[in-house]
């Protein structure tokens, strides 16, 4: 991890380029992620900014350019020592991507059963974590018999089970009512005051952005356009950020 | 000429999927033998593919023995060798038709449901999510299931052989007033081991196709609803015609060792 006036990088992504045959669509993208700040990326369908997430978790190679997570950059690692790495990063899928056959406490506990030395506290862990999120009494329940609000609750507390030190989320509020939308923003706000973790948020939801952010990047053209807070980037005269303030 | 470039092109993309299945079959032969092995899911698996298809391996093994014997008795009657129904009908299922049958049954039945069910995981994320909680979908999903079914259809052919044994037995003893324990007295002398084990042999093949192109079709689904239905009904497909490929080769080898 790298300190510079005291603030810590959690997550550094280095002019990262990605292309599918003649589209390029990260060129030479450059962030960094600080420990316990809640970061937005915005960007229009298409800009990117699925695949540049897809790459921090090894979902995808990235052509050109470094990650570094915790210090670490993710291309020099084994299979084995990215995959104790990725134990840091809890993920929250767009639609949830809970394991159907599973019921709640087994979607729970599938990320424990790399270590043993959770066996005896699994339990307590799932319970915890539905905790967290509300939704204790849904333990018993299969992903089927929950809503669409619910399913991301549980998608959220399979995400912090391990206590990672870095949540990424893609697009959180997409698809629920603005009222179960809401509750999902207090509780990402809950669970980051809670666990002290670094979220990158990736979301097109400008309330969630204005609520939920500390700082926010434009993803245009496949590169960083602009950085700031809320304040800072509503307050832009360029047209390109304009756009996304209408 | 458009036609014929259509031809190139077509070949190209099944040859270059043959060459994927190949490669996917190599995965799976290099992570088989690696720790952590998936007993708990392996066990799942294999108790779910097979409970599923009894049933159905069950009704289609009953028809089998009795349309088989049905069919063949007026034939054997007219020349006089009626008393051969037994060992005809027992050499007959055991060394060809019960396999193929039964693997095709369960071709239909777990290639496709293999193939929907990754496919579905694919599309839902639900692959990803595996994959980045740090657990390698590959063994948890594939080796796990293409084993399941290695080690399940062996077992689902045998019990429908015997139930189609049955069926021709029920036959025989309805129309020709053979009782049954004259009848499988027949059927066990006229089976030989080099009847049952090359037959049992090739099961465990064509166990191995069916998962593995189930597998391979679910697991490198394209995206949305039209995909997975896509990888269900290909996967169908190419495990029927692999297993008569399969089954071509075995009886040729066959031939060699065995002497049939």
């Amino acid at each position: 991890m790298k300190e510079q006036e005291n603030i810590t990088t959690i997550l550094k992504i280095t002019d990262l380029k990605k292309s599918f045959g003649a589209n390029h669509v990260l060129n030479g993208f450059t962030m960094n992620l600080y420990e316990a700040e809640n970061l937005v990326l915005m960007g229009k369908s298409g800009s990117g900014k699925s695949v540049m997430i897809k790459c921090v978790v090894g979902l995808m190679q990235a052509d050109a350019g470094t990650i570094e997570i915790m210090g670490k950059d993710i291309t020099t690692l084994s299979q084995k020592e990215f995959n104790n790495l990725r134990t840091q990063i809890g993920f929250l899928f767009q639609g949830s991507a809970l394991y159907d056959s599973m019921t709640v406490k087994e979607n729970l506990e599938f990320p424990l059963r790399k270590f043993p030395e959770y066996a005896n506290k699994s339990k307590q862990l799932v319970l915890d974590a539905l905790e967290s999120v509300g939704l204790k009494s849904a333990i018993n329940l299969m992903p089927e018999e929950l809503s669409g609000g619910m399913k991301r609750r549980i998608a959220l507390a399979r995400a912090i089970i391990l206590r990672p030190k870095i949540i990424i989320y893609d697009e959180p509020t997409t698809g629920l009512d603005p009222i179960t939308a809401k509750e999902i923003i207090q509780l990402m706000i809950g669970i980051q005051q809670k666990f002290k973790t670094s979220s990158l948020i990736i979301t097109h939801d400008m309330d969630c952005a204005r609520v939920i952010s500390n700082r926010m990047i434009l993803l245009i053209d496949g590169i960083n356009y602009i950085e700031g807070t809320y304040k800072e980037l509503a307050a832009s005269k360029d047209k390109k950020v304009q756009e996304f303030f209408k | 000429m458009a036609i014929s470039l259509k031809i190139v092109q077509k070949t190209k993309d099944f040859l270059l999927e043959i060459g994927e299945l190949a490669y996917f079959a190599q995965r799976f032969f290099k992570e088989v033998f690696t720790k952590p092995f998936e007993f708990k899911e392996l066990l799942l698996q294999s108790y779910k593919m097979g409970n599923q298809s009894l049933l159905l391996v069950g009704i289609t093994g009953f028809i089998l023995g009795l349309v088989f014997t049905l069919q063949s008795r007026p034939t054997l009657m007219e020349f006089g060798a009626a008393s051969w129904m037994p060992s005809m009908v027992s050499i007959s299922i055991v060394r060809e038709l019960g396999p193929v049958i039964i693997a095709l049954i369960c071709a239909g039945k777990l290639s496709s449901g293999i193939g929907a069910e990754l496919g579905s995981m694919r599309v839902t994320e639900q692959i990803d999510a595996m994959e980045v909680s740090g657990t390698n979908p590959f063994k948890y999903l594939v080796v796990t299931r293409i084993l399941a079914v290695t080690l399940t259809l062996p077992l689902l052919v045998i019990f429908g052989d015997a139930i189609a044994l049955f069926g021709s037995a029920l036959i025989e003893n309805l129309k020709g007033d053979v009782s049954f324990q004259l009848y499988f007295n027949k059927v066990f002398n006229a089976l030989k081991f080099s009847d049952i084990i090359p037959a049992t042999i090739k099961t465990l093949f064509f166990g191995f196709a069916i998962g593995l192109v189930g597998c391979f079709k679910g697991y490198y689904c394209k995206k949305g609803t039209v995909g997975v239905g896509e990888a269900s009904n290909t996967a169908v497909v190419y495990a029927s015609m692999l297993l008569f490929i399969l089954d071509f080769i075995a009886v040729f080898i066959s031939d060699i060792f065995f002497e049939i």
